[in-house]
């Protein structure tokens, strides 16, 4: 039970965060900030040059040195943390809009709590963006594929004969086909100028669709078995409409599966997304995806130099190591109740 | 850090004197034919014997030197022949190799050369006029459709080489053709005896395949196939026939063999060189070399920043005539771009210091012109360079009828937002990072810029092909210096006329007269009068901005510390042009691994 608690807390936690990433965030995802380019993340003082210890705490402005590659902090000037500041405009969900941050310094420090990129932008702001459109994509790919699936599935287990059929054969070819190459041919078929949000549902879409095969075919095994159970019979044999015994006794079977679909595509469709971007084919420029900035991760110097670039990967292992827990909880509940 | 490099690197040339002396008795008997007329390479003194390992991006497409088009070939094949004259890479001027003289006819359409006497291919076969008349013959020939080919045709029509005798050849052009002497360089020649008869058979293009057996092949470079492993490496061996010697009358190369190791990409051939695996890197780009700058004294590298290289990169837009294609959008996007003044503005509010900050890490310089720092005889030093304004952009863009919405956003006359999409290779990171510090920059005009970056296939073929795109960032340039090497981009009809392909008619008057005044420095033989004509030509591309100049990187390479006579330049081949000349220092290392 403590673990449960734990588990659901820190998931809660971390869709919190990612939900209310303008807020949380210092930053603009976009901004570039060209003087700091790769810069490492500030660090926090409480104890200044003179050695004088600050409750407030503060940062040091940092700048390159004349090769470029090393930052070097200036410490004439302490920039104070300052909680609840103003700064560029968010909106957390489309109609409500804020300029009100966490936290931030005054300019021209930069609060960058996991270093900068190449064009100076904040990581730290990047990667709370970027997990947004991220797990957004994977919730919402994962709803579309349990609602195509468990829809197909029923109408196959529960009708039988040719629909099932030909449901099932159209489930084993979208689980042949190799998508990826799809993917790639559909966008190379869609006009260059897609914009972000039509890049995001495409993505979804494109999730969703591939992904509905392999829970209807579960959900199709269930409705199978549950329909021919002795107490569906008797219903039917009282009169029962074929739809009232689908929502009576049938489809009640299906929820534990499809819970335990749920918590395995959520993260699974997180890491596609992330595949995709990486590719280049999900969520373009400027806009921050896990996987768009993991793509910087490929090329050998970033990799060899900028140890905060693997901030991204962080936040991928968190969330989907959540919902992993969080589904081997709801497994171990499921056998303790069969048991 | 650089310029002293380039001082240094001029006062060695200065000492390297290359000159042809017909070598005496004194020469050891054993060594040489009698007779043989060998290049002495004074400057060049070093340790014989050792094994140089290079890794190469990819895996070399042909052995063939009438078909190499991909870098790669061009690296391996070009260390397993000789050419007539050669472009020395350091000076960038030309210099005697095959033909150790030649003369010119006062009209300036007929070059007598004089070739060397004795010289041997690397399998033994003495070397002749016949054979430089065969390679001409096989490069001329339609069938083989060699990509050398265009190249050779002056006025027209093709060169026409004759023998006259045994060691000399005439070369006949159908019109004057400045610095005509250059068009030998690279140009390999080719043995007779081994390929006449494929050529006869009408089958050359299938012959010296990277399948082809050591022993039947040869060239008149420092070296000559050892061994070839598909997907692996590789290897040549020491051509022991070479026409080259250094001041100890020592026969070159000093190195015995030379490996090619086929990596995959820039990062790793810069890991394998990094680790020690390989000897030389080529051109790398500012992050890796700075990345390996930091272990560069506790590895024993010696990296060289040789400055501005002759590579320009440039943002274009699709000014291409799309009366017979579908593309009803981009023809509406055309409105804007034919519109100089709206390019112009583009160029104003691009941060081109940012680009050489943030992409080349500070080694790279801004461009406005075509012709970069790199190329020293022939920039033109003269052309503006107004400073990054967005304000100025504002201004040029209002005078031009566009207006403001009160979101920021930018809308032409009739009202249009503007928005248009930067399509970039998805290989070159570089390129698709100007594209987006653009994007940024052009945000600040109220442009709304996507970036898409693209397979390369793909992105080559809506540039060349199906015109469907708005604007792309691409790179040319690092081959040879010449206004000539220039033609085929600039001429309106040209294959590389990028913003407008497939001109049968110049579309501007401006590109009319750039045509006119590419053609006239093509025919003028007096130096400074076609420095005169091309500068005019830079100024009127500044003027009109078809292309919008980025910026160049330096030239950055690296080799082993015990390398001598490492000499890196920056025109193609950057490191490995007087292979021959390269040597271990010491004598652990010569011995090999």
């Amino acid at each position: 039970m403590k673990r449960a608690v734990t588990v659901v807390s820190v998931l809660v936690g971390l869709h919190l965060l990612i939900l209310l990433a303008g807020f949380v965030a210092p930053y603009d995802p976009t901004t570039q900030v060209r003087t700091l380019p790769f810069a490492p993340p500030s660090r926090i003082h409480f104890v200044d040059a003179a050695g004088i210890f600050h409750l407030r705490p503060f940062v040091y402005a940092s700048a390159p040195d004349g090769a470029g590659d090393y930052y070097v902090e200036d410490m004439s000037v302490r920039y104070p943390v300052r909680f609840f500041t103003r700064g560029a405009r968010y909106s957390i969900v489309p109609g409500i809009e804020s300029d009100v941050h966490v936290a931030g310094v005054d300019a021209p420090g930069r609060l960058t709590l996991a270093g900068t990129d190449g064009y100076g932008r904040d990581v730290f702001s990047r990667v709370l963006h970027g997990a947004r459109v991220s797990v957004t994509a994977g919730l919402l790919a994962t709803l579309c594929a349990l609602f195509v699936g468990t829809v197909l599935g029923t109408l196959a287990g529960f009708t039988g004969g040719v629909v099932d059929r030909i449901v099932m054969r159209a489930a084993d070819v979208f689980m042949a086909v190799p998508w990826l190459y799809l993917l790639f041919a559909v966008r190379a078929a869609l006009p260059l100028h897609l914009d972000t949000r039509a890049a995001f549902l495409l993505l979804v879409a494109v999730l969703g669709v591939v992904g509905w095969a392999r829970p209807s075919r579960l959900v199709r095994g269930i409705v199978l078995s549950a329909k021919e159970r002795a107490y569906v019979r008797v219903a039917e044999g009282f009169g029962a409409s074929p739809l009232y015994v689908l929502r009576r006794h049938v489809l009640p079977h299906t929820y534990g599966v499809v819970l335990t679909q749920a918590g395995l595509l959520v993260p699974q469709f997180i890491l596609a997304e992330v595949t995709l971007s990486f590719l280049g084919l999900g969520i373009g420029e400027p806009e921050a995806s896990l996987g768009s900035m993991l793509g910087t991760l490929q090329q050998y110097h970033v990799l060899a130099s900028y140890w905060w670039m693997f901030a991204p990967a962080i936040a991928l292992v968190a969330v989907a190591a959540g919902y992993h827990a969080l589904t081997s909880l709801a497994h171990d509940r499921a056998r303790l109740v069969a048991s | 850090m650089a310029q002293r490099l380039m001082r240094l690197i001029g006062t060695m040339f200065g000492a390297l004197l290359v000159s042809v002396l017909p070598l005496t008795a004194a020469a050891p008997a054993a060594l040489f034919t009698p007779g043989e007329e060998l290049q002495v390479e004074r400057a060049a003194t070093g340790r014989p014997g050792g094994r140089l390992v290079v890794a190469l991006r990819a895996e070399p497409r042909t052995l063939n030197p009438l078909l190499v088009a991909d870098a790669p070939s061009r690296e391996v094949v070009g260390r397993m022949t000789g050419d007539l004259i050669h472009i020395n890479r350091l000076s960038q001027a030309i210099e005697p190799a095959l033909a150790s003289a030649w003369t010119r006819s006062k009209d300036g359409r007929e070059y007598t050369l004089t070739l060397r006497k004795g010289l041997r291919f690397s399998d033994g076969h003495p070397f002749d006029a016949d054979d430089v008349v065969f390679t001409f013959q096989a490069l001329l020939d339609a069938r083989v459709a060699s990509p050398q080919r265009d190249l050779l045709i002056v006025g027209g029509k093709p060169i026409d080489v004759k023998k006259v005798d045994e060691y000399h050849v005439r070369v006949s052009l159908a019109g004057p053709y400045a610095a005509a002497e250059r068009l030998f360089d690279s140009v390999a020649i080719l043995p007779r005896h081994l390929l006449e008869r494929a050529f006869m058979e009408g089958t050359l293009q299938e012959a010296w395949t990277t399948q082809v057996a050591a022993g039947a092949i040869a060239g008149l470079g420092p070296y000559r196939l050892k061994e070839y492993v598909a997907g692996q490496r590789l290897v040549l061996e020491r051509n022991p026939y070479y026409w080259k010697v250094d001041a100890n009358t020592r026969r070159l190369p000093y190195i015995d063999e030379l490996v090619f190791l086929f990596t995959g990409n820039e990062d790793a051939q810069v890991i394998r060189f990094q680790s020690g695996e390989s000897d030389v890197l080529g051109r790398v780009g500012a992050d890796n070399f700075n990345l390996l700058m930091k272990d560069q004294t506790s590895r024993r590298f010696q990296l060289a920043d040789l400055g501005p290289s002759l590579e320009y990169n440039f943002l274009f837009f699709n000014l291409n005539d799309l009366s017979g294609k579908n593309l009803p959008q981009v023809a509406a996007r055309q409105r804007w771009f034919t519109d100089v003044h709206f390019r112009r503005a583009v160029s104003l509010a691009i941060d081109r210091d940012a680009i050489v900050r943030l992409v080349f890490k500070g080694r790279g310089v801004p461009l406005w012109g075509n012709v970069t720092p790199g190329n020293r005889l022939w920039q033109n030093t003269s052309l503006p360079r107004p400073a990054r304004s967005v304000a100025d952009a504002r201004a040029v863009l209002k005078t031009a009828g566009y207006s403001w919405r009160s979101d920021g956003a930018l809308v032409d006359r009739q009202g249009q937002k503007v928005e248009f999409t930067i399509a970039t290779s998805a290989t070159s990171a570089q390129r698709t990072e100007m594209a987006t510090l653009i994007q940024a920059d052009l945000k600040e005009l109220g442009m709304d810029v996507r970036v898409v970056p693209l397979e390369f296939r793909a992105l080559l073929d809506r540039i060349l092909d199906t015109f469907d795109y708005d604007a792309s960032v691409q790179g040319f340039g690092g081959g040879d210096a010449d206004p000539n090497g220039e033609m085929n981009v600039w001429l309106s009809r040209g294959t590389n006329h990028y913003w407008r392909l497939g001109q049968k008619q110049p579309a501007t008057p401006w590109e009319a007269e750039i045509d006119r005044l590419m053609q006239q420095q093509l025919v003028t033989l007096d130096i400074p009068e076609r420095k005169r004509l091309y500068d005019r030509v830079q100024m009127i591309i500044a003027e009109n901005v078809p292309f919008i100049f980025l910026a160049t990187p330096h030239v950055l390479v690296g080799a082993r510390a015990d390398l001598g006579n490492f000499q890196p330049s920056v025109l193609d081949h950057y490191t490995l042009w007087n292979v021959e000349q390269l040597y271990f220092k010491s004598q652990g290392r010569s011995n090999g691994r």
